[in-house]
């Protein structure tokens, strides 16, 4: 679950990591109020989750509170478009309205996974303020790590020798030192899968400060978390993806005819890629699970079908334990329920499969019964197209 | 012979609520050796007549398992595994989804150095026809046989099995190792298991986008195995940056794209199936 830079900042806040002051705004007048109470020079941000916001005319210099009442009436209501919207962009709701600070250097801070080492690494560059990847494939030689042990947590050596490997001195060690160790903390106790502080600044007066923050929660630890599941927003999210997870279901919309439902992620993707291999395109990934009970077809059915574009539908189930006659019946009973017009291709397997695909043959509804994945693809897209 | 589990591998039920004992029945059906389960709290039971313990500590001593199979709930699960090996377990199936990364990264600290060889978790288990059955999958698909069908995905790898089957292609030990990004057995496990498996003549093994494990199993292969091994990578369609379904499956930063997988494959004298409706036909051709 990806949060807001400004509710990133609120966490981090809780686990003693320096941020900048600031608050989120909804409206101009809230943020001409707390760029008052700010004083000074402000940088008003838009808030989305996505990053490269500056570049698309999302983040903005203020004056005063004046100006900044400005900034934020321009990019509230805006349609933001960076590289990580897609080309329709993303409507921007709220603007967080902060300090500026004397800027001395931009350093690079993140936490993830290292699949290979099965361990969260703690990654450091001096080269604070970059597209980090490109930094990784051009000058790998500047990205420090430092893995962290479970139980033992980031020590204070491997953060010492961070902050030195990127040339911070004197003054700053202190700060740089407390607040890796701090990121370390707020990592493990959040159960994030990603935290990023780019750029993470010290100051001219030898403060570090996290000048922007994103994070990326693991969906798995959140029952662990109710008041991070608190700061989910749904605006974010596609709907349809957030209705279909409200049944257990895993959607992803694509732009092809060809509704599928099947169970299980790699048979969903294996069918996908069998329905292009057959000249046709997926309208969606849905995974209903390795069961399927008859609510999540049913719920499975109408948000394929709220896709205009889907022109045919493929139902691709590899039941094993579960039976078929049962799932053909809810199958039966969804389709006459939502009066389905598109045709339907079934593939059905699994106990009872015979008498589950009398029940569809018998049901006088437009079912095609294929028997196995190959034919099915096959016709589904023929009658897609 | 098979690897990891046959009819004599004696095996305890981790989490003996509703699925757990229904799957327990399924797998004693198959004809595994079901030897006990623990449950905390309800130690001292026995349903179906099979005795339920309260620690893994108990079960050891009293019916001596060398396997075990967990479906306690993702909050525990973690805690259930690390039990087993303390137990001293051979081998631990988990079968268990949603588990938090930060307790996989626990329980992968936890078994460093240790005998205990975890499958899973988010994973269908495994199956040596004929023989035992420690998972969820449908036993009446399988065939006894001499190929080996390794999977990171549940469903598609009964996909694999059933094409198999109705070719007349038994197999010797099909084992799911699951879609999370951090898993206990890996591919090139597998592959060491099947290399010094006598009855395993043949390897099917199917990916999905995301990571890069298939890549090094195909470095493994090129450089080890000289048995014939067939493939598909599910996901060639798969948007950038999507999750899809399985944590583990997102193509990020332009890595672990299906065609960079096919490509590795290829490389290693692998026989790459073109569409998921041909692993049986790609398998049969190499025999």
């Amino acid at each position: 679950m990806k949060i807001h830079e400004y509710q990133a900042k609120g966490v981090l806040r809780q686990y003693n990591v320096p941020v900048p002051r600031g608050e989120v705004a909804f409206t101009s007048d809230e943020a001409r109020q707390i760029a008052e109470k700010l004083g000074g020079r402000v940088v008003v941000k838009a808030q989305i989750h996505a990053g490269g916001r500056g570049k698309g005319g999302g983040v903005k210099l203020a004056d005063n509170a004046d100006d900044a009442a400005k900034l934020a009436a321009q990019i509230i209501g805006m349609t933001l478009v960076t590289h990580q919207t897609g080309p329709e962009g993303r409507l921007v709701k709220r603007v967080l309205v902060e300090e500026t600070l004397p800027i001395d250097r931009e350093l690079y801070l993140g936490i993830v996974l290292d699949r290979k080492r099965e361990r969260p690494v703690l990654m450091a560059s001096s080269e604070g303020g970059m597209d980090i990847e490109e930094v990784a494939a051009k000058t790998p030689e500047l990205i420090l790590k430092e893995v962290i042990e479970p139980g033992i947590g980031l020590m204070p050596y491997q953060a010492r020798r961070l902050a030195f490997g990127m040339g911070v001195e004197g003054e700053a060690v202190k700060g740089v030192v407390a607040a890796i160790m701090a990121l370390a903390k707020a990592y493990e106790a959040t159960d994030a899968n990603l935290l990023e502080i780019n750029p993470f600044v010290i100051t001219k007066d030898n403060r570090a400060v996290a000048l922007d923050a994103k994070m990326d929660f693991d969906d798995n630890g959140l029952f662990r978390h109710p008041d991070l599941t608190e700061l989910r927003d749904l605006d974010e999210e596609d709907p349809l993806e957030t209705d279909a997870s409200n049944f257990s279901l895993n959607y992803i919309k694509l732009d092809g005819s060809v509704g599928c439902m099947v169970n299980g992620a790699g048979l969903a993707m294996a069918t996908m890629d069998i329905i292009q291999h057959a000249g046709g395109s997926p309208a969606n990934f849905l995974d209903v699970g390795g069961g399927a009970n008859a609510d999540q077809i049913k719920n499975g059915f109408r948000i394929i079908l709220s896709d205009p574009n889907v022109k045919a539908i493929f139902i691709n189930i590899f039941g094993g334990i579960l039976r078929v006659d049962v799932l053909a019946e809810g199958v039966v009973a969804a389709a006459k329920e939502l009066d389905i017009k598109v045709p339907i291709v079934a593939r059905l397997e699994g106990t009872n499969v015979d008498q589950g695909k009398k029940i569809l043959a018998d049901s006088g509804m437009n079912f095609t019964v294929a028997p196995n994945m190959k034919e099915a693809a096959e016709k589904v897209v023929a009658l897609s197209s | 012979m098979s690897i990891l589990l046959d009819e004599t591998t004696r095996i305890v039920v981790q989490g003996f609520g509703r699925a757990g004992s229904f799957h327990a029945q399924q797998c004693k059906d198959y004809g595994a050796k079901i030897v006990g389960a623990v449950h905390p709290g309800k130690g001292g039971t026995e349903q179906n007549g099979t005795p339920i313990f309260n620690t893994m500590r108990e079960a050891v001593d009293a019916v001596q398992p060398t396997a075990s199979i967990v479906f306690v709930p993702a909050s525990g699960a973690a805690d259930a595994i690390i039990e087993a090996a303390d137990g001293g377990l051979e081998l631990v199936v988990c079968i268990t989804e949603g588990i938090p990364t930060q307790d996989l990264v626990k329980v992968s600290f936890a078994l460093e150095g240790s005998k205990t060889r975890l499958l899973g978790p988010n994973c269908p288990g495994l199956i040596s026809p004929g023989k035992s059955k420690l998972g969820i999958m449908p036993g009446y698909i399988h065939k006894q046989g001499h190929v080996g069908v390794v999977s990171r995905s549940g469903t598609l790898t009964y996909e694999a099995v059933g094409q198999l089957s109705a070719l007349g292609i038994g197999q010797s030990t099909c084992v799911g190792i699951g879609g999370d990004p951090i898993i206990g057995t890996k591919y090139i496990d597998a592959l060491k298991l099947y290399k010094e498996d006598p009855d395993t003549h043949a390897v099917i093994m199917i990916g999905e986008i995301g990571g890069t494990a298939e890549e090094e199993a195909a470095a493994f292969i090129k450089e080890h195995f000289t048995k014939p091994v067939a493939a598909f990578i599910a996901g060639r369609t798969a948007p950038p940056g999507r999750r899809m379904g399985h944590a583990g499956a997102i193509i990020s930063g332009g890595k672990g794209t299906a065609s960079e997988k096919v490509a590795a494959l290829e490389d290693a004298g692998i026989a790459v199936a073109p569409t998921p409706g041909d692993m049986g036909t790609t398998l049969a051709g190499l025999l």
